[in-house]
């Protein structure tokens, strides 16, 4: 059974109707018991940094999800907000974050030399594969995904980064580390490009 | 590469789905339900919903029509209309529905942008902004789907509604709506040129190039409605959507 982690910072619909499109077992619960229970994690999320940990400590979650994560190494995949929680901290906030990942989530910033573009980052846009990985298997040809963010993660180490992305310069759009798994962008709302990374999470991790 | 967005913009009044000209003469296009069905097999970048009878009949949104929506609608979608609860946008974006759009109530309460702004981030926060010329050409705000006047002038309103924490600014021409003969470049030009949150053009598209202007005159992304339900001279109903690699040779020229 898939868990998504329902801790108030919204998108849950989203992804709970794409599961169901792909036919994947997936129930929304901020339940102690029902995440001790879970084969697969997906850690949601819109919204600002701090809020994010703060609502996961409201909810008694975050031993919990070290424990499933670090100990019993239950794959999980975190979505835009989600996925900047895997990182130790975020210059959005000043709270610290999960801190799975050696990484820091910091904002967009262009230099001289570089076009300076709009905030948040909006729309389709594509990526560059960095390392093989069942995430991103079967992907179709011109495969896009939707993003919508204001900050992005940045890796202390290369090989946990999975996938970049071109806006300005090019930024981690998905990372990876044993269990752990981030997509900066929507699956949920990236049309079939979504649902095959979905998929492969739910089949092929 | 990153390429500006093209969305659908979509009018539902009562059961139907149906296409304006200067918002009115409702013309009849299909079964929302369906319609929205066949823009998501196109794989349209997003889609904008606006229920255009909810706010002047004093209605709530439509819950259910938005939720079936919703659970086969795999891009992300806007919804509009009969928008003045918090508890009603907690419920629709629940359903899965990302961004709510709001006009009326943003110019009777515009405190009300800045508590839902902050209740459910800016980013899923869009002001709708639509705009009639009077006759000294003199731009000016109407709400109610183009029936009251505000008195207000489109470019400080929106740079008010950007301080109240509106996320993106749907801009429409009341004038251009329906008329398939371009885009008001100098409306655009002159909202997109006030603010810094993306700018959603809408009215006037009749041409795939016409999305192209948009943008040079300063749009992040651009909406339309009869350009993607029209077919022909005679407007025959068919819905289209350009491919996506003909809307990037559109964009960055060949």
């Amino acid at each position: 059974m898939i868990v998504v982690i329902d801790y108030g910072m919204g998108n849950l619909g989203s992804i709970q109707n794409m599961l169901k499109k792909i036919g994947a077992k997936g129930i929304i619960s901020s339940d102690i018991s029902d995440i001790q229970k879970a084969d697969k994690l997906i850690l949601p999320g819109v919204g600002a940094f701090d809020n994010g940990m703060e609502n996961l400590e409201k909810r008694g979650l975050i031993p919990v999800l070290n424990e499933k994560v670090l100990i019993h190494k239950t794959p999980i995949l975190g979505i835009c907000l989600g996925m900047q929680l895997l990182s130790k901290k975020s210059e959005e906030g000043h709270l610290p974050g999960l801190g799975w990942i050696e990484a820091e989530t910091i904002k967009f910033k262009f230099n001289e030399n570089q076009t300076r573009l709009k905030i948040p980052h909006m729309g389709w846009n594509t990526i560059k594969i960095k390392k093989d990985n069942p995430l991103f298997t079967n992907m179709y040809e011109e495969t896009r995904f939707y993003f919508v963010h204001s900050y992005h993660v940045f890796c202390h180490n290369k090989q946990d980064v999975l996938a970049e992305t071109h806006y300005g310069f090019d930024f981690v759009s998905s990372l990876q580390k044993d269990n752990i798994f981030g997509v900066q962008f929507h699956p949920e709302k990236s049309h079939k490009f979504g649902q095959q990374l979905l998929k492969n999470f739910v089949e092929n991790i | 590469m990153l390429i500006p967005r093209v969305i659908p913009c979509l009018l539902k009044k009562e059961l139907a789905l149906v296409k304006t000209i200067k918002f009115t003469n409702p013309n009849y296009i299909g079964d929302p339900i369906n319609t929205i069905r066949i823009f998501n097999d196109l794989e349209v970048d997003e889609l904008i919903f606006l229920d255009i009878t909810a706010t002047k009949e004093n209605k709530k949104p439509p819950f259910e029509v938005i939720s079936q929506v919703a659970s086969e609608c795999f891009m992300p979608m806007t919804y509009g209309g009969g928008i003045k609860e918090i508890d009603d946008m907690r419920r629709i974006f629940s359903l899965g529905v990302e961004k709510i759009v709001i006009c009326t109530y943003a110019v009777d309460e515009p405190l009300f942008i800045k508590r839902v702004a902050e209740s459910f981030g800016s980013q899923s926060i869009v002001v709708s902004i639509d705009v009639k010329k009077d006759s000294r050409g003199k731009y000016e705000v109407y709400v109610e789907g183009g029936t009251r006047s505000t008195k207000l002038d489109p470019v400080e309103f929106a740079v008010m509604m950007e301080q109240m924490g509106a996320g993106e600014i749907f801009l429409n021409s009341i004038d251009k709506d329906g008329a398939m003969e371009g885009y008001d470049l100098e409306l655009i030009q002159r909202v997109a040129s006030a603010v810094n949150v993306p700018l959603i053009a809408c009215g006037g598209a009749g041409r795939i190039e016409d999305l192209g202007e948009a943008i040079k005159a300063g749009a992040s992304a651009v909406a339309a409605g009869s350009l993607f339900v029209y077919q022909g001279k005679n407007r025959s109903v068919l819905i289209n959507f350009p491919s996506h690699s003909e809307l990037q040779e559109m964009f960055l020229g060949k």
